[in-house]
């Protein structure tokens, strides 16, 4: 007894929308590479729905391990960055500005 | 069949904070392009956000202002979407545990007093500014687009409404009262057309009486309260024709054009609205305890409808109190002027009327102006005791605002105290009744119209300098 | 002949002080040595020759004038190529970032400058710290100095490379799951993750923001404690760097397990990991028992789920951190006939598929109708850990397992299952999961000669007693690193 387990099990069938969580995620992928990540997922998925065979009723969600609140900075300015520095980086530049292909519509 | 329209506003409000919401870069407007920028606001690799701790006490006093309970415990989360002028393609906003709830803002309607509820007001970061370079600079027929992260990462406060407002005027009376209590909080310069406040409604119909929701539509791009009242106007109309013809309305996001007077819709994108909000790892929660929310509670200024109630008991008519207690000094001044002894009334009208126009064409403020309320209470006091007829006020207001002086010595120099002494008004009142004996006969006959020409006649005689309301008590006198 | 780039970090800072050698000459030894062994290692993506040689210089200059700043001052010193360097090109071992120069450093490096550390250049890892091997590399993965046909773990694999083959003297990783711990273990050398918060995040490419934490690797512990020591404390542009004093990681570094109770965990000691391995650290734990601390078994039954619980909030917290890369403000730019197009492109063709997969992952756990069955239910889990955690830590001073279920695997072992890939972390995944500190130690090689690492776990800010039976550990277990060039002839 004892020891790391790996224990592969079904819960609930787990059929991934790939392509939706695909274009989520802003990953543009051929239909093959979506099959072979979808199932390389739900392979995964499978695994980590694991979580859900453990009772948690009023357990609250842990989402930083350390106790903290209230970390704030004061309200002066500091800190930017040299125009130039920042622009060469830029992939494509119109004068100051970052230039991207056209948006096709608001958020 | 009537339709109620059910609308709630979504405003946000950009702070006059020294810096930016999670960085030290400055949160100022008009900046050249990509200069108020580092590494954090940019969405650099490997930067972190840190909270700006005035940026939360501005948020807790738009909270307290608008009379919300404040959150002891409250979160900040990601909300997750692709953008380009947004650095992290998320934005880090609040969701499930936003700093204020539960709050309430009265408006005045025409059917009294109106309470608005405030569901929540919460902190985000606003997104950097694109510009479409292209055809005519409108998003659908640009080329590329242009961006700049200035804006990047300013503090924004969103304060969301319930859905408790009926029509397009509730609708501006609304923003117009919040917009005037965002700037008595002094949080915010909210300048319409610079985008320092901003609005997006909420609008559905349903039949009237009923209590069911209909289907709502968000309408966007109202870019001054007078676009979002011809907005709200034109959609609650869309609606309205849509159901008395049997169809039903879309839900979706309708953009508003303001030269072609109408809202249309926009590509609809099912998936944009999946946010995947989770809790904000990079930054711990915001515990308010009893003591800061005091703090900020008693630094709170008064509000315009404070003040409007304050103006109204001390003897002030609704339209007047409105107006009077949108502006600080305005209010200031009117204030003065009644404490020494000033008319409220008619200081308000004149503040209201003859010194606005004034100062508009002098582009002076008030503040910069001699006009103050010991000048009006003096001036009040002079028509009060009959020296001065109204429009001989109006003249002496201009004087006061030219630097000529107190009302007193303005009156004089132009020579417009107005004669009320019976002594001084009697032969030429003789001289008047003795050159229209028609007029006399009808005096004697009681007709009581009469008197006003008979007024009239006595004031051109005396070049408008005699006190009509003396006149006048004379002449009727005279009448037997 | 004694060859200055295998000394450790305390003899080399002696040695320095002492006269016997400069800060010059110990970066010329390193440099002689990654001239012999970068060819097949590849343990760095960049070497800055000349910025190491104004530091050393810099750092001779400062011993001189009696300005001293520190153990690292003119210590030569590896950074992982995930934490940015101003200026020095910082890749993540990924395509999408090929080229980008940052324009800031990070608080640890400011912090390792300010110190008079000789930064050598950039280090090889899993692309974005996603990986055990350094196979995700989209630069080619390093090899493992004890054999160069088997990985030397990851994601922080060409730190430890460097290390364990003297072409760094210290470096620095990040740990997400294990990746510090689990490398520093394949290629025998000593690497911890602290307490979280300790060090500070900034400048740190995130991965999983709840979870990543730069560490050290380094030749032995007294390495560790000076490496901490330099880089650890309150960072005000890290919200959640921990705001109190830093432990007293150094005072009872010597003073022996004696009287301190030693938690053997049960689910991560036993079954699934590899006998000879299991052997060494069963030995070890004999051996502290000999040196007089109590040995306790200790259940922690939530920890069975912490490796689920794991693949759910790193991967969710990934996808949110890699939003950013998208081609508009700096790195990889492919074309596409609108920005999102241009965005999807990028990204497609910028990240490789284990970035892609923990992307999709994490898009889908925390997507509407899947947050709370997934995302949310793991973070519950996640507090049921911390529970057995606090528990274990009431009975213990500090818990124990292997590092590592196996020593280094081969090449392409586990490159088609990623599932088995990620069971590499199971015995390290916990303490991150925790935020508990945790260090591996080499105790001792396998039948093929390859390194076996021991794993001591401490409570939050417990790095004293950590470091202390750390110290105990490796003092019993006279682990020769030397050993490595018997088995492997370097060029």
């Amino acid at each position: 007894m004892g020891g790391p387990r790996l224990v592969p099990f079904r819960l609930m069938p787990i059929d991934i929308d790939i392509a939706k969580v695909a274009r989520l995620a802003r990953l543009a992928l051929s239909d093959d590479e979506l099959e072979r990540y979808r199932l390389q997922c739900e392979v995964v998925l499978e695994h980590a729905a694991l979580v859900q065979t453990l009772p948690t009723d009023g357990v609250a969600p842990t989402s930083h391990p350390l106790p903290r609140t209230n970390a704030f900075r004061d309200d002066v300015v500091a800190g930017c960055l040299d125009r130039e520095e920042v622009l060469a980086q830029a992939p494509e530049r119109e004068g100051d500005y970052f230039l991207v292909p056209r948006i096709l519509d608001e958020p | 069949m009537g339709y109620e329209p059910v609308i709630g506003i979504e405003t946000h409000v950009e702070l006059t904070t020294n810096s930016k919401m999670f960085c030290g870069c400055p949160a100022d407007f008009g900046a050249p392009p990509n200069t108020n920028v580092c590494p954090v606001c940019l969405g650099l690799p490997g930067a972190l956000p840190v909270v700006n701790g005035t940026a939360v006490e501005y948020a807790m006093t738009i909270g307290l202002g608008l009379n919300c309970d404040i959150a002891e415990h409250s979160v900040f989360a990601r909300k997750n979407y692709f953008y380009p002028d947004m650095p992290k393609n998320y934005q880090i906003s609040q969701y499930d545990e936003p700093l204020c709830v539960n709050g309430f803002l009265d408006i005045e309607t025409d059917s009294g007093t109106h309470r608005v509820g405030i569901t929540r007001v919460h902190m985000e970061e606003d997104t950097g500014k694109s510009t479409h370079v292209g055809d005519g600079g409108r998003i659908h027929a640009a080329n590329h687009s242009l961006i700049d992260f200035n804006r990047a990462g300013v503090p924004l406060m969103e304060i969301v409404s319930e859905p408790d407002i009926r029509s397009a005027d509730e609708a501006r009376a609304f923003v117009t009262e919040l917009r005037g209590a965002v700037l008595r909080l002094g949080v915010s310069d909210a300048k319409l057309e610079e985008g320092s406040m901003r609005f997006d409604g909420n609008v559905s119909l349903r039949p009237a009486g009923t209590e069911a929701f209909g289907v709502k539509v968000e309408v966007k791009n109202m870019n001054s309260i007078r676009s979002l009242h011809r907005a709200l106007v034109y959609e609650i109309e869309r609606q309205s024709a849509l159901l008395e013809a049997g169809e039903s309305v879309l839900q979706e996001t309708r953009h508003w054009d303001e030269e072609a007077g109408a809202t249309s819709g926009m590509r609809s994108k099912e998936e944009a609205f999946d946010y995947r909000y989770f809790p904000e790892p990079d930054l711990v929660p915001v515990a308010v305890d009893a003591e800061w929310r005091s703090r900020v509670a008693a630094a709170l200024p008064e509000l315009p409808a404070q003040a409007r109630a304050r103006f109204a008991a001390m003897g002030l008519d609704a339209a007047a109190a409105a107006v009077i207690s949108r502006d600080v000094d305005y209010g200031s001044v009117f204030e003065d002027a009644v404490e020494a002894g000033g008319d409220p009334q008619t200081v308000a009208n004149w503040l209201t009327g003859e010194v606005t126009a004034l100062l508009r064409r002098s582009g002076v403020a008030l503040t910069a102006s001699p006009i103050d309320g010991a000048a009006l209470a003096e001036l009040s006091a002079m028509v009060g005791d009959g020296l001065l007829s109204a429009s001989a006020a109006k003249d002496v207001l201009a004087g006061v605002a030219a630097g000529e002086g107190t009302p007193g010595a303005v009156a004089e120099s132009r020579d417009l105290i107005q004669v009320s002494d019976a002594a001084a008004l009697e032969p030429v009142i003789d001289d008047v009744l003795a050159a229209n004996p028609e007029a006399v006969e009808k005096l004697r006959a009681g007709d009581p119209k009469v008197v006003g020409f008979l007024i009239g006649q006595v004031m051109r005689a005396t070049g408008g300098k005699a006190d009509p309301g003396a006149v006048g008590d004379i002449i009727r006198s005279r009448g037997g | 002949m004694s060859d200055l780039a295998d000394l450790t970090l305390t003899a080399a800072a002696a040695g320095l002080r002492s006269g016997a050698f400069t800060a010059v000459e110990l970066l010329e030894g390193v440099h002689r040595r990654a001239a012999m062994t970068e060819a097949h290692l590849h343990a760095y993506l960049t070497l800055d020759r000349e910025g190491a040689a104004r530091a050393a210089v810099a750092a001779d200059a400062g011993f001189r004038r009696s300005d001293d700043h520190g153990p690292l001052q003119g210590i030569p010193v590896a950074l992982k190529d995930n934490m940015v360097t101003r200026g020095l090109e910082t890749t993540c071992s990924s395509k999408i970032l090929a080229g980008y120069l940052p324009p800031y450093d990070g608080t640890v490096v400011t912090r390792l400058r300010a110190g008079g550390a000789v930064i050598l250049g950039k280090t090889n890892l899993d692309e974005f710290a996603m990986g055990s091997s350094t196979e995700n590399s989209a630069y080619g993965p390093s090899r493992n100095p004890w054999d160069p046909d088997r990985v030397p773990g990851g994601s922080s694999g060409g730190s430890a490379a460097a290390v364990a083959a003297g072409s760094a003297m210290v470096a620095y990783g990040s740990d997400t799951g294990g990746s510090i711990r689990q490398p520093a273990a394949l290629c025998g050398i000593v690497g911890m993750k602290p307490t979280y918060g300790l060090v500070s995040r900034f400048g740190l490419i995130a991965f999983a923001s709840s979870l990543d934490q730069i560490g050290p690797l380094t030749r032995t512990v007294e390495d560790a404690v000076s490496a901490l020591e330099v880089v650890g404390g309150h960072d005000p542009a890290d919200s959640t760097s921990y705001p109190g004093p830093v432990p007293d990681y150094r005072t009872g570094l010597e003073s022996g397990v004696s009287g301190l109770r030693v938690g053997v965990v049960t689910e991560l000691n036993g079954a699934g990991i590899e006998p000879a391995v299991q052997a060494a650290v069963n030995q070890t734990i004999e051996q502290l028992e000999q040196a007089g601390a109590t040995i306790v078994q200790i259940s922690m039954p939530s920890v069975d789920y912490a490796l689920s619980a794991y693949y759910l909030i790193a991967p969710a917290e990934c996808s949110a951190n890699l939003a950013r890369f998208d081609g508009v403000r700096y790195g990889l730019r492919r074309r596409g006939e609108n920005v999102e197009e241009m965005m999807s492109n990028t990204r497609a063709d910028g990240f490789g598929p284990e970035v892609i997969r923990r992307i999709l992952l994490g898009t889908y756990a925390l997507s509407a109708g899947y947050y709370d069955a997934f995302y949310g239910q793991a973070q519950r889990v996640r507090t049921l850990i911390i529970r057995d955690f606090q528990a274990a830590y009431e009975q213990a001073d500090v818990l124990v397992s292997p590092t590592s279920p196996t020593t280094a695997f081969s090449f392409g072992a586990r490159t088609e299952d990623p599932l088995s890939m990620y069971m590499s972390d199971v015995c390290t995944i916990p303490s991150n999961m925790s935020g508990d500190p945790a260090i591996s130690v080499p105790v001792g090689l396998d039948d093929a000669g390859l390194p076996i690492g021991f794993q001591v776990m401490a409570p939050a800010l417990g790095e004293p007693v950590m470091f202390r039976v750390a110290a105990e550990v490796e003092r019993r277990a006279r682990f020769d690193a030397r050993a490595r060039f018997a088995t492997s002839e370097v060029a």
